[in-house]
């Protein structure tokens, strides 16, 4: 990795925490006036690797030389805009452009089915300026310019979801759903950092956190700290303001599914980690109440709520969503802990959720553009059908589950020790719980495609079919992903270790 | 002894040997991968002459002792070892891929558990068991089996995750993983029992045994029935020798299964029966905890595999070449399956402990062991178990598989490598039973025990020949045709004189009792998942689309929630 920092020449590598927002930004304009989809496609691939080669480059250089500090424009912080990556923001800039990468890759097939062709251009457009907002918002140190990219990435999806309306009009009210909410819920972040810009006279969130520690017994800080948590909640799909989610996954393209799935709420996360920890002062009385009765309780809640929602439903992607709600719950729960071991937990359950769920909301969609199914009752046989795809599947699912030998092990393992460590056994027991309750809506869907008989043809031979390559090169990749990282988590766990530290050590102060 | 070998655990050959029969294509190959790497295991094992821990290997942080060579991990891993060659030999004839891969990883699993040195590598290789050996289930591939497989999985996780819960409690309060003793005292040493409990059968966690093993392939019974139960008696062994409870627990194991054994119908279903009564001997050898008594548990282990794998090959040549086991379809075998029908009678020999097999010499330890602990209403349920044990294995099986009314079925032999592995394990039940020395050379702990003793072998003769002339008398009256052998068989002398119509009635209210508690346990479960299906499908109260503006309302109660929380904290 080193060496992709020594070729790239020294002006670029400087200004790599602007280059890796603005090219997808300008790419979206250019994307917009393509005259058809496949070109479009190009520069979403184009601009994708670009940003993974830059994300690439500034991890290293926080590795090395710790927190990158950019100006906006020349303009100094705490006046000007500052772009500011650690330890903690890096792990999330280098998922989002791998992931990004990986589901550009796989989109021209899906997208080519399901979105009509005189639109391709400008749907690529949508996710293109929705990627950039992501990595906005993952990158800035600045708590308004934080909502603006938020409000980017946010607008953007809720056209991409209504694109789905094209296969199914469901998308409409789903879309208008997502509107509303994610609307309040950044109405309600932005309310916060006015009030926070109220009480401390600052945007830029460094500075803020500087001031704050002095201003814990203010009411005004309070409603902020509410509104945030709140706001950001939202975004992050916190039970119970989770029920945009569903109905956003399952009825939008598979490709937008697959995206936001593996990075929207994620971001969401981040930033409420950054808000918990390096904003905020943790050591404020109603921050540490909030761990606990907020966090832990309701991600506990979601863990085995929202997976035994997951477990009646009939549509598979709507099963996953809801799935993907519990398993935020996790992460909710890492972020309760609200130790470094916890923070890590949650971090790590993060990158390991992307890459599962990756691939299976990946493997669903591959499914659809042969079979165009939707209903787990529609997955009967495709062990024999589509036995490539559906092994891949396989595996992200027992990962899910957290069998040993997948990726999915590790993130309850360590965010069950974090829980034994702080004493929190009723956690450990709900993790279980919830563990086999997965095992439950997991082992539905893979017994429907390994046992029950596949479609015969007029001859009685099985239907078979093999997934476009561009689908089935990611989702190996991701399955393999999965498995690797069971053997080598070294990588991982060095990375979601040095960012929950970063998030304590409050290394944006 | 072989010095060129490096000091791995044994595991290893046959785990790479189950992931190479997953790859290979070709039969042969894969039948001489399957035949060599017990052999190279043998060798590792072999290789070893200092008991000591080696194959440490690190990860993440965590040092996995994956080869501990002692006393008690030896015995193990000998016959397991040995089981596997055996198995191996059974299954040559057989062509499913997924079946010889999922038998060796599930075997080689079974093997590095057993010389697992800490709990986390045991965790690894409990759940690998549980997961490789589902496979030989769903290889019957039909949906009976595949449910059975289903249920036989979740419990089989779900022990794992007991164990690995256990394990974290443990040590997290002790600062060790190391698996040693445990003891029920320990933190988390409950839910460790828990989770050898639910792989050893105790009663009332048994059923997944009947369940599932029955409902095997041919091959795939006789390789379930030699790895997991005897894995964890060889963790109870470990963890919890001398824990008084198992020697209660033990007691009942022997004792209840009898009844369903010599009820049951289908034959494959006996022998599971009787694989839960044989558990019991070896759990009350642990509960007793002395070294006559581990001992007693280990030979008994040792041999049992042996013989259980004998009776379970002979059925499965029946159900090889019949298609069926169920005792009222067969009958008169033995003049087309001569060779099967006797190593079948050698294997219902050890199993029922005449002198002279494999069985006596094992059990006897066990019973001395209890005899000289004064544990004497568990001495009483041994031996009433050990004629039940005649009953339903030592005659039921070989005489309703090969004699009692001729069926007019004639059917080929068994195929040559059947035959040769049900060859090689009864001369082993033989050989050892003549020859005790050897196995009691191997023991975890010294000692100096003959089993040959007048009082010995006049009582065991006494017992065996009582309940054989029962059973001959009963017979000679007709008392129990063939065709409907869920009629009380039950013939032994401590049995008849409580008298048949005490157990048929009992028998008949058990039935109904548990068929009553199934029913309201039904209703009770329908009754739950009917509700939890009313309030969660996609139509129901939880899951219904919601309107935007019900949301935004809970929005804002959660932030007024929030906030209350933050003021009052403030």
């Amino acid at each position: 990795m080193e060496f992709l920092a020594s070729i790239l020449p020294a002006q670029i590598v400087a200004h790599a925490p602007a280059i890796i927002v603005v090219v997808p930004l300008l790419m979206a304009a250019v994307s917009a006036i393509m005259p058809n989809g496949k070109l479009s496609w190009a520069l979403v691939v184009i601009s994708a690797a670009v940003s993974v080669v830059l994300a690439i480059v500034l991890t290293v250089d926080v590795q090395t030389s710790g927190v990158i500090s950019y100006a906006m424009g020349g303009w100094a912080p705490p006046a000007g805009i500052e772009f500011r990556i650690d330890s903690l923001n890096a792990v999330l800039l280098l998922l989002l452009t791998v992931i990004g990468l990986l589901s550009a890759v796989y989109a021209l097939p899906s997208v080519a089915m399901q979105i009509d062709a005189n639109r391709q251009s400008l749907f690529y457009a949508a996710f293109l300026v929705c990627f950039a907002g992501l990595l906005g918002v993952a990158i800035t140190g600045d708590a308004f310019n934080m909502f603006v990219f938020l409000e980017i990435s946010s607008i953007s999806t809720y056209v991409l979801v209504g694109m789905g309306a094209g296969r199914d009009r469901r998308a409409l009210t789903a879309a208008y759903n997502y509107l509303i909410l994610g609307t309040i819920g950044a109405t309600f972040f932005v309310i916060g950092v006015g009030f926070l810009y109220m009480a401390t006279g600052t945007l830029n969130m460094a500075d803020m956190a500087a001031r704050l520690p002095d201003l814990s017994s203010s009411r005004v800080v309070q409603a902020a700290f509410a509104f945030i948590i709140v706001g950001l909640g939202l975004k992050a799909a916190m039970f119970p303001l989770h029920l945009w989610l569903p109905n956003a996954y399952a009825y939008s393209p598979d490709f937008v599914t697959v995206f936001q799935a593996t990075t929207a709420t994620k971001v969401a996360f981040y930033t409420l980690v950054r808000f918990m920890f390096d904003v905020f002062w943790p050591d404020a009385a109603f921050v540490a109440v909030s761990f606990f009765w907020v966090f832990a309780v309701l991600g506990i809640v979601a863990m085995i709520v929202v997976s035994i929602q997951a477990v009646f439903q009939t549509d598979a992607r709507r099963l996953l969503a809801f799935s993907s709600v519990a398993q935020a719950g996790y992460m909710m729960l890492g972020l309760g802990i609200g130790s470094v071991a916890g923070i890590a937990a949650g971090m790590l359950h993060l990158v390991n959720h992307a890459m599962m769920k990756g691939v299976l909301f990946m493997a669903l969609g591959a499914f659809a553009v042969r079979f165009g199914i939707r209903r787990i009752s529609d997955l009967n046989g495709f062990g024999r059908s589509m036995p490539f795809t559906s092994v891949a599947f396989t595996i992200g699912g027992l990962s899910l589950i957290g069998v040993p030998m997948t990726v999915g092990f590790w993130s309850k393992w360590y965010l069950g020790v974090a829980a034994f460590e702080n004493g929190w056994w009723w956690a450990v027991a709900a993790l279980i719980v919830s563990s086999l309750i997965a095992l439950v809506y997991i082992g539905r869907m893979l017994a429907a495609i390994w046992v029950a008989e596949p479609q015969h043809d007029r001859d009685g031979d099985i239907v078979t079919a093999r997934a476009p390559w561009l689908m089935l090169i990611p989702i190996w990749i991701l399955a393999i992903a999965n498995v690797w990282y069971f053997f080598q988590p070294e990588f991982l766990i060095s990375l979601t270790n040095a960012a929950a530290e970063a998030a304590l050590a409050g290394e944006a102060r | 002894m072989i010095d060129a070998l490096p000091l791995l655990s044994p595991a290893w050959p046959i785990i790479l040997g189950g992931l190479l029969c997953g790859l290979i294509p070709w039969y042969g190959l894969r039948k001489a991968v399957s035949l060599a790497m017990p052999l190279i295991a043998m060798a590792f094992w072999f290789s070893v002459d200092q008991p000591g821990t080696f194959g440490a290997l690190e990860v993440a942080g965590f040092t996995f002792e994956t080869f501990r060579y002692d006393g008690l991990s030896r015995v193990w891993g000998l016959i397991f070892i040995i089981a596997t060659f055996l198995n191996s030999i059974y299954g040559l004839h057989d062509r499913d891929r997924l079946q010889d891969a999922t038998a060796l990883i599930y075997a080689g699993a079974g093997l590095g558990a057993v010389f697992a040195g800490d709990l986390l590598s045991l965790f690894f290789f409990w759940e690998l068991t549980a997961i490789s050996s589902v496979f030989l289930i769903w290889a019957s591939r039909n949906p009976a089996a595949f449910r059975a497989g289903l249920r036989y999985l979740a419990i089989h996780v779900l022990s794992g995750v007991l164990l690995l819960a256990g394990s974290i409690i443990y040590a997290t309060n002790t600062g060790s993983w190391a698996f040693n003793d445990i003891g029920l005292d320990a933190p988390g040493g409950v839910l460790i029992f828990l989770a050898f409990g639910i792989k050893c059968a105790f009663p009332l966690l048994h059923n997944w045994l009947q369940d599932a093993y029955p409902k095997s392939t041919v091959v795939g019974a006789v390789v379930l029935s030699a790895f997991t139960t005897k894995l964890a008696v060889y963790a109870l062994a470990r963890g919890f020798a001398g824990t008084e409870m198992l020697i209660w627990i033990g007691a009942i194991m022997t004792a209840f299964p009898v009844f369903f054994a010599v009820i049951e119908n289908d034959l494959r279903k006996v022998l599971a029966y009787s694989l839960n009564n044989q558990l019991g001997f070896m759990v009350v050898g642990i509960g007793v905890g002395t070294e006559l008594a581990l001992n007693g548990a280990a030979a008994h282990a040792f041999v049992h595999i042996i013989y259980k794998a004998l009776l379970f090959m002979s059925m499965g040549a029946v159900l090889y070449r019949v298609g069926t086991v169920k005792a009222s379809a067969l009958g008169g075998l033995f003049k087309s399956m001569p060779y099967s029908a006797f190593f079948c009678i050698i294997g219902a020999a050890s199993i029922s402990a005449f002198p002279l097999m494999s069985g006596f010499v094992a059990k006897s330890l066990t019973l001395a062991a209890t005899a000289q602990e004064g544990h004497w209403i568990t001495w009483l349920v041994l031996v009433f178990a050990s004629a039940g044990v005649l009953e339903h294995s030592g005659i039921k099986i070989p005489y309703f598989a090969f004699f009692s009314h001729d069926s007019g079925k004639r059917v080929k032999e068994a195929p040559w490598n059947m035959l040769l592995a049900m060859g090689i394990a009864a001369f082993l039940c033989v050989f050892i039973g003549v020859f005790p020395g050897y196995l009691y050379a191997i023991l975890p702990f010294e000692m100096d025990y003959q089993p040959y003793t007048f009082d010995h072998v006049v009582g065991q003769m006494q017992l065996l020949i009582a309940a054989m002339f029962a059973f001959s008398l009963l017979m000679r009256f007709g008392l129990y045709p063939a065709e409907r052998p869920s009629v009380n068989l039950d013939t032994d002398w401590f049995y008849r004189r409580m008298g048949d119509g005490l157990f048929k009635w009992a028998w008949a209210m058990g039935g109904r009792l548990s068929a009553s508690i199934q029913n309201r346990f039904g209703v009770a479960g329908r009754a739950l998942t009917q509700r939890l299906f009313n309030l969660f499908s996609p139509a129901g109260a939880m899951s219904r689309d919601v309107p935007s503006g019900l949301l935004a309302i809970w929005t804002s109660v959660l932030l007024g929630l929030v906030m209350v929380i933050a003021y009052v904290a403030g």
